[in-house]
């Protein structure tokens, strides 16, 4: 059995209850050493486990729909991702996007952040949920057949879409 | 700057225990996670480009008033003993001392806030409270993270929030932890059904020095699992309230001791105060297990009540590289268990044996001497 982090032989087998869904990992000696699998006072073990795929037969898992897609900033590859469990950069969440939400879902109690935003961005943070949240209220009317609110709703995010943010 | 040496000779008041209401949270944590906008995070970048990131993240963490005199290091100038001894100080992680050049700890004269730079992520800061008291590290931690953006840009979405090397870290880029002290749970065979309980809320649960519910000396800790979708005090008011409840456990479960068997308490504390203070091999397991024991006695008024801030600092004094540290030069397993108890009877030489029976006389039992759960 080879190591889900390298291509060493695996070593260290460890299997956890992660939200009552069983996930295993097999590392080398250096590997869960770095991990902290060995070390139980390790505060990284939860997250590397959480952030590791199930294993595959092989070890090696195959690629999913990003693959062959690297990121323009960093040049991480989403192959990496599945065997690491870390990201490259700040804009892999860009280019990965589809990817990695589908994987958010039992992760997080939400898929969407609540809290604190840097002081230069309240503002764009703000509006961006704004719209959000409008769209969704548009799709909604429109399934629902109610075209006067949904019309009332576009011309809303045509006015918040095109107001000027003041950058500070 | 404050020098390696001094860092040592002056543990933190969160690492003695020398606070009012440690009695069974010990210590409570809040950590952030930040990165710098569209640059590979440490684990993906190069030497050269995380040294750039040391260069222009560093001067900005030392000018923070609230690291004022305070100890700033690169790790590849620190041996791995010196390391080891941060790692159990719990001011660097494991993970950032297996590392070398490119990373920096940054910690205040206090000890209350310590960052890293270039551990998982570019930045990772924390700070440690003693006892239950989450709120007031989030406050700390969150003012220097305040500061640090006017003049860094981190990497932040407005869907994901603070972006993180790894996704689970991903929204507030926050976990808030507490250290706690649970012989009573342990004892009385309640620990699994409560530990169980406290998993079940999305929140995770180890044993602090072990694994599962045999946790060493009955030290556990709880953290938050999830980041993203909730906000800093939702997370830290929710964890509060399981805190509260496990305390409050705990302390019913003491009680429920004493009422059932109340002999078997006195001679396990007592039993624990003879090996402690008369053995000359002690392995680490057995003392940990035993500093519990003696630890609960303290929190019972067996022992007087500066007591538990001693077994608090043993627990850091007796661990591997302190005790290598203490001693100079490399030892063999032997020789650390020789060293170990040597250590524990110097500390508890003058430690009076427990009061218990005339105690047990009074009227109140336990005597409530550090009700953390009323607030």
């Amino acid at each position: 059995m080879q190591c889900n982090f390298c291509d060493k032989k695996a070593t260290v087998f460890l299997t956890q209850l992660v939200n009552g869904e069983m996930k295993k990992m097999c590392l080398c000696e250096e590997c869960a050493e770095e991990k902290g699998v060995t070390d139980p006072a390790g505060f990284s073990l939860a997250d590397s486990v959480i952030g590791q795929e199930p294993v595959s037969g092989q070890g090696e898992i195959a690629g999913g729909a990003g693959e062959g897609v690297s990121c323009p900033v960093c040049g991480f590859t989403f192959g990496k991702f599945q065997q690491v469990g870390r990201l490259g950069c700040s804009e892999c969440y860009t280019t990965f996007s589809d990817e990695i939400s589908r994987r958010l879902g039992g992760m997080h109690k939400g898929v969407v952040h609540v809290g604190r935003v840097p002081e230069g961005l309240v503002e764009a943070h703000a509006r961006q949920q704004r719209l959000d949240q409008l769209r969704s209220r548009l799709e909604q009317a429109i399934a629902a057949e109610n075209y006067e609110e949904a019309a009332g709703l576009r011309d809303e995010i045509h006015e918040v879409e095109t107001s000027v943010v003041t950058q500070p | 700057m404050m020098r390696f040496s001094t860092l040592l000779k002056h543990p933190a008041d969160w690492m003695t225990g020398a606070v009012e209401g440690s009695g069974v949270v010990l210590t409570s944590r809040v950590r952030l996670a930040r990165n710098l906008q569209r640059e590979p995070f440490p684990g993906w970048s190069t030497k050269e480009r995380r040294v750039e990131v040391l260069k222009r993240v560093k001067p900005e963490v030392e000018a923070l008033p609230e690291m004022k005199n305070g100890f700033s290091q690169e790790l590849d100038g620190l041996t791995s003993l010196q390391k080891q001894v941060l790692v159990e100080r719990h001011l660097i992680s494991r993970e950032q001392a297996a590392r070398g050049e490119g990373s920096a700890a940054i910690v205040s004269r206090k000890q209350a806030l310590s960052l890293m730079i270039n551990e998982e992520d570019h930045l990772r800061m924390q700070s440690i409270r003693p006892g239950l008291a989450l709120s007031e590290a989030y406050e700390l931690v969150s003012s220097v993270d305040a500061q640090l953006e006017s003049n860094l840009d981190f990497a932040f979405d407005h869907e994901l929030g603070y972006l993180s090397a790894c996704p689970t870290n991903l929204g507030t880029g926050m976990r808030a932890s507490a250290m706690l002290h649970l012989p009573g749970l342990v004892l009385s065979d309640q620990i699994a059904q409560v530990l169980q309980a406290v998993g079940k809320l999305q929140l995770a649960v180890r044993g602090f020095f072990g694994e599962g519910t045999e946790s060493l000396g009955n030290l556990f800790q709880i953290s938050n699992q999830s980041t993203l979708g909730e906000s800093e005090e939702t997370i830290i008011r929710r964890l509060e309230r399981v805190l509260e409840q496990v305390t409050s456990h705990e302390r019913n479960a003491r009680l429920k001791l004493f009422e059932d068997d109340a002999d078997m308490v006195f001679d396990r504390v007592g039993r624990a105060y003879g090996t402690l203070r008369h053995a000359h091999v002690i392995a680490s397991k057995e003392a940990l297990n035993l500093l519990s024991l003696l630890r609960l006695g303290a929190d019972l008024n067996f022992f007087p009540s500066e007591t538990g801030g001693t077994c608090d600092s043993l627990l850091m004094e007796i661990q591997p590289a302190h005790l290598q540290l203490h001693s100079g030069k490399k030892l063999t397993p032997e020789k650390r268990d020789a060293i170990r108890a040597e250590i524990i009877r110097t500390r508890l030489q003058s430690l009076e044996p427990p009061a218990m029976k005339e105690q047990q006389a009074g009227e109140e039992w336990p005597p409530a001497s550090d009700t953390i759960v009323d607030s």
